[in-house]
This record gives structure tokens, C-alpha cells and sequence, in this order.
């Protein structure tokens, strides 16, 4: 890969998009191998690794939408890189489609007669039903994929020197804004909380967001080293990755507070049919990975990133960056995994080649749009601002 | 008794603040300051000032306060006055949570404020510049250098003379009690 200094673009994406393509292929081709060997195996770990990366354009998604609204300056160089990210959601929408032909693998509510014999799925059929899950979920990412490509397409043609587009941006991310909590929260109840139909949890949608923004700020944070080791070092700086580490610092602790708050209070009320969720992650050896999580998703990265020179030395900062991204797997395992496992602790290597197969599209995905515009949004008023960002 | 307590020097803007820190600096000087109506970006490089240690202050505070927070509960609940809360364990550190993380947030907040006020040498009724008339323009649209005479190689006369071959303007020797 290299920075154009005349073009803004970075070149020769293209080699190891084609590798990461190829790599994607592989893992999909076995996971389909797998998918006749084992169904239930299969869709519980392409579930996980399809709530992983879509968290994660979420997040990108989130960092655009942010900058638009705050007129935030510190950023702005790094926006083109997040609106990429973002552009991943609808090559995640087409991820979904195979999951809606196993619904019946992943989820006891659909089951017409496990809801006969059960007053609670009765209660919840109205909106815990096939018909209605298909429909709310392509509705979702129709809002994602209009948020995503309206501000992609004007990005671009502030690129080109449209004054208006700044304007219309910031309408569209602040009514976009509301969109993305509602939708966000919902994606997360219905993919992630009714795996489990008689457990709920009201702030279980920050959590599922707050993770997905952390990896996120990870891929954003490796990029912008990319970009510095890349020859675009005259307007990505150590400064922007420093201010990306103290994003990563900030938001390991939201997570740990998010996730905390959760705990606590089921912990406190300690009524069975809400503390299942976390007796389901403690017992059967389930112990400790939920202590394993907590201990690297939280408390070493938060001692590690708490000193300022690792925010400034790069390496430092993609090794946490890649713990993060491990750690948001991680996360997103102990959300599912234990729900049909409850029994023993257990990794197919399924969820390997679902990982490699959904990953590999997707990063090749990525890296052809980071090579498919400038990857400064080089006609942005605050982008001078933006380069000679130092923190003080 | 009047005595000499320092040189104070006008600079025109900012951009010449910064550049004639960087000489004071690298003439060798320690004991100097720059006055500024406005924090300007890069003074601190340029003054070749160190990190300020205050954020392993607010490190140590904060692991003081959380200490403290939990140890001060355990000690309640566990120790001086056992009681059966809702059938949970006396030592039922989930619900210390809450009081630890506010206990070091507080201390991080006091060790962040009162750390400054105390690197800073604040509160502070007087300071030896004040004997200078034009050094209230400081806080208007002035930008000063000052040298103590505490410095090692402060002299009267060839200070004045360096800080005039800067480009300092209105050069003033601060005499004081």
C-alpha cells in the first residue's frame, strides 16, 4: 500500500485485497463443509463471528456520525477510514441472509411447538416471530445501508468541492443518530438477547454497542499507523493515534461499566429467571473464560493504556489494538456460546473458519474501499485543523 | 530594602514568545517563565519544560481512594457490623463496586485539582513581577520572558543585553523588596 500525495489515494490495495478475498473464500468454502456435518455448530458460530464484524462497521459507522454532529476537528483525517468501515454494512446484510435459513438451529422461540407449551414465548410471540424478525432486520439494514451510502456519496462530493455537503451531513447524522440507537438496540435484542427468549436485559443493547465501538476504534487505530508507515505521515500524526489510544482507554472502561452495570443490578435483584445469564457463564466451566474476558477485554488494557507513552509508541498500540479486536470475539462468544453449551465449556473449529470466512470478504471488502477514494476527505474546512492537531 | 528580583522582556506576538523561548532555553537558562495572555500550543517544548508529574499524582490517588473505598466497606460489613443483607455474604464485594469506583474518581478529581494548585504553588497572593508596571498587560495583550536572578547565569546587565539581542522590547529590570 501506498499514500498518493497528489491524490489523497492509497494505492495497491488492491494485492492484498485480492489475498484477503481469496483467504475469505477458503474459510467459507469449509464452513460449508462444515455446515453439513454439524447444522446447529455451524449457525451458532457464524452468528458469532456475524454480530463480530457487524458491531464493528456499526462502530465505524458511529465515529462518522459523531464527527458530523460535534464538528469535532481532532478526527477529521481519520473520517474517510471510518466511512469505509462503515460502507462494510451492507456486504454484512448479504452475511445475513444464511442466518435467516437457520433460525430454527439458533432460536427456541421459533419453534411453534416450544411456544404452545410456554405462557412467556405466548406473551412475547408478538414480537419474538419469524415473519416479523425477517422483516424488522432487512429493515434495519436498509436505515444502516441509506445512512451509509447518503453520507459516502456526499463525502465524496465534498471531495470534489461541494460546500452544501457539510450541511447535509450533520442533517443527516443528527437525525441519523436517533436511527442508529434504535435500530442498534434492536439488532442486538434480536440477534444476540432472544437467544435466550425468557431473559432480557434493558441496557443489553448499550453493551453489544459499546464493545463494537471499541473494535471499532481498534481497526481506526491500526489504520492510522498504516496510513503514517504509508507515506501518509504529513496528515496522519503520532498526535491522532495518541487521541485514538485515549479513545481505546476511555471505551474499555465504558465497557467494563456498561457490563458492569448489567451484572450488578441482576446480581442485586438475584431473581432466577434474570440471573440464568450469568449462572450459564460461571458454571461448567465457564468460569473462567467470563474471568478471562474480564480480565483482558478490561483491566490489563485499561492499566496499559492508562500511561502516555504506550498511546505514542505504534507497536504498543496495534498490540492492544489486536488484543481489542481478540477480546471482541471473545465478548461476542460469551454472549453465544454458552446459551446452547451451558454444559461445558466448548470452541468448534467452525467458529475458526466461519472467523476466516466472513473476515477475509470483509477485510477485502474494506481494503477495496479504502482504495476507491481518497482516503482524506481532502475538501473538509476542518482538515487543516485536523492535521496540526497536537495533544497537549 | 529594594533588590534586584529579575529582567522582564516584551515580546510582539505569540510566534515571537515561542521563538525567543527557544533562545532562553538554549542559552542555557533554567530559572525563567513566559507570560501569555492565552495558552499557546508548543510553549511547553519550547521552554524545554518536562512532563508534569501530575498524572501519576491522580494514578496514585485514585488506586488510594479505591483502596480505601473497598476496605472501608469490608471493614463495616465484614468485620465491625456483620449483617445479613438480603441473604448475600457479609463480604459481597459486587455491591462495594459502586463506592470504590466513586471513591476513586473523587480521589483522582482531588489529586487532579488540588495537584495542580500544589505544582503550580497555588494559592499565591504575590508574585515579584508585580513590582512591574507594564507586566498587568500580560493578562491583555502582552507576551513576556522573565529571568530570575535566582538563575545561575543571570547578570544585570548581560541579561538585559541577551534578552535585547532576542528582539525583546521595553526591558525592564525588576527591582523589588
Amino acid at each position: 500500500m501506498k499514500f498518493d500525495n497528489k491524490t489523497y489515494m492509497l494505492l495497491e490495495t488492491d494485492s492484498f485485497a485480492k489475498k484477503a478475498l481469496i483467504a475469505g473464500a477458503a474459510g467459507i468454502l469449509l464452513s460449508v463443509v462444515g455446515a453439513f456435518m454439524d447444522r446447529e455448530q455451524f449457525y451458532q458460530a457464524y452468528l458469532t463471528a456475524f454480530t463480530f464484524f457487524t458491531t464493528m462497521s456499526l462502530g465505524g459507522l458511529f465515529f462518522v456520525l459523531i464527527h458530523h454532529i460535534t464538528g469535532a476537528h481532532w478526527g477529521m483525517v481519520m473520517r474517510r477510514v471510518a466511512e469505509n468501515l462503515a460502507c462494510t454494512l451492507p456486504l454484512m446484510g448479504f452475511f445475513m441472509i444464511p442466518l435467516f435459513f437457520g433460525m430454527h438451529d439458533l432460536f427456541h422461540w421459533s419453534h411453534a411447538d416450544a411456544v404452545a407449551h410456554d405462557p412467556i414465548l405466548q406473551g412475547k410471540a408478538g414480537y419474538l416471530n419469524v415473519t416479523f424478525f425477517v422483516i424488522r432486520n432487512i429493515i434495519y439494514f436498509v436505515i444502516w445501508g441509506w445512512l451509509v451510502r447518503s453520507l459516502r456519496k456526499l463525502s465524496v462530493a465534498q471531495d470534489k468541492g461541494d460546500v452544501e455537503a457539510l450541511g447535509k451531513m450533520r442533517r443527516i447524522a443528527a437525525g441519523g443518530t436517533v436511527l442508529y440507537a434504535l435500530t442498534v438496540t434492536l439488532f442486538s435484542f434480536d440477534w444476540l438477547m432472544s437467544l435466550d427468549p425468557h431473559w432480557y436485559s434493558t441496557i443489553f443493547g448499550v453493551y453489544v454497542f459499546s464493545g463494537g465501538f471499541l473494535g471499532g476504534l481498534a481497526i481506526l487505530a491500526i489504520m492510522s499507523i498504516v496510513l503514517r508507515n504509508n507515506g501518509a505521515g504529513n496528515f496522519v500524526t503520532a498526535e491522532h493515534t495518541h487521541d485514538l489510544g485515549k479513545f481505546l482507554f476511555a471505551f474499555t472502561a465504558w465497557w467494563a461499566y456498561i457490563g458492569g452495570a448489567q451484572y450488578f443490578l441482576i446480581w442485586y435483584g438475584n431473581i432466577p429467571e434474570e440471573t440464568i445469564y450469568f449462572l450459564h457463564r460461571w458454571e461448567h466451566g465457564w468460569k473462567e473464560f467470563s474471568l478471562f474476558l474480564i480480565l483482558f477485554h478490561f483491566i490489563i488494557p485499561f492499566i496499559v493504556l492508562a500511561f502516555r507513552a504506550v498511546k505514542r509508541v505504534p507497536i504498543l498500540v496495534v498490540l492492544m489494538s489486536v488484543l481489542f479486536l481478540v477480546m471482541h470475539y471473545a465478548d461476542h462468544f460469551w454472549m453465544v456460546a454458552p446459551t446452547f453449551n451451558d454444559h461445558h465449556f466448548q470452541v468448534s473449529w467452525m467458529h475458526l473458519t466461519t472467523l476466516l470466512g466472513i473476515g477475509g470478504i470483509y477485510l477485502g471488502f474494506l481494503f477495496k474501499k479504502m482504495g476507491g477514494a481518497p482516503i482524506i476527505a481532502m475538501n473538509d474546512p476542518k482538515l487543516q485543523k485536523s492535521i496540526d492537531h497536537t495533544v497537549a | 530594602m529594594n533588590q534586584t528580583l529579575g529582567v522582564l522582556a516584551r515580546f510582539a506576538n505569540p510566534a515571537e514568545l515561542i521563538e525567543a523561548a527557544q533562545k532562553v532555553r538554549d542559552a542555557g537558562f533554567e530559572k525563567f517563565d513566559c507570560h501569555s495572555p492565552f495558552p499557546i500550543h508548543g510553549m511547553d517544548d519550547a521552554m524545554g519544560l518536562k512532563r508534569s508529574i501530575l498524572g501519576y499524582i491522580v494514578g496514585g490517588m485514585t488506586i488510594t481512594g479505591a483502596t480505601l473505598g473497598m476496605a472501608l466497606q469490608y471493614w463495616i460489613a465484614a468485620i465491625e457490623y456483620p449483617l445479613v443483607i438480603s441473604g448475600k455474604p457479609f463480604f459481597s464485594w459486587q455491591a462495594f463496586i459502586i463506592v470504590t469506583f466513586a471513591l476513586f474518581v473523587l480521589f483522582g478529581a482531588f489529586g487532579a485539582v488540588f495537584g495542580m494548585f500544589g505544582l503550580n504553588r497555588l494559592p499565591r497572593l504575590h508574585h515579584p513581577l508585580f513590582y512591574s508596571d507594564q507586566f498587568a498587560k500580560a493578562t491583555d495583550d502582552a507576551f513576556f520572558v522573565s529571568i530570575e536572578v535566582a538563575d545561575k547565569k543571570f547578570d544585570e546587565t548581560k541579561t538585559q543585553e541577551f534578552l535585547a539581542s532576542i528582539g525583546g522590547a521595553d526591558i525592564e529590570l525588576v527591582v523589588g523588596e
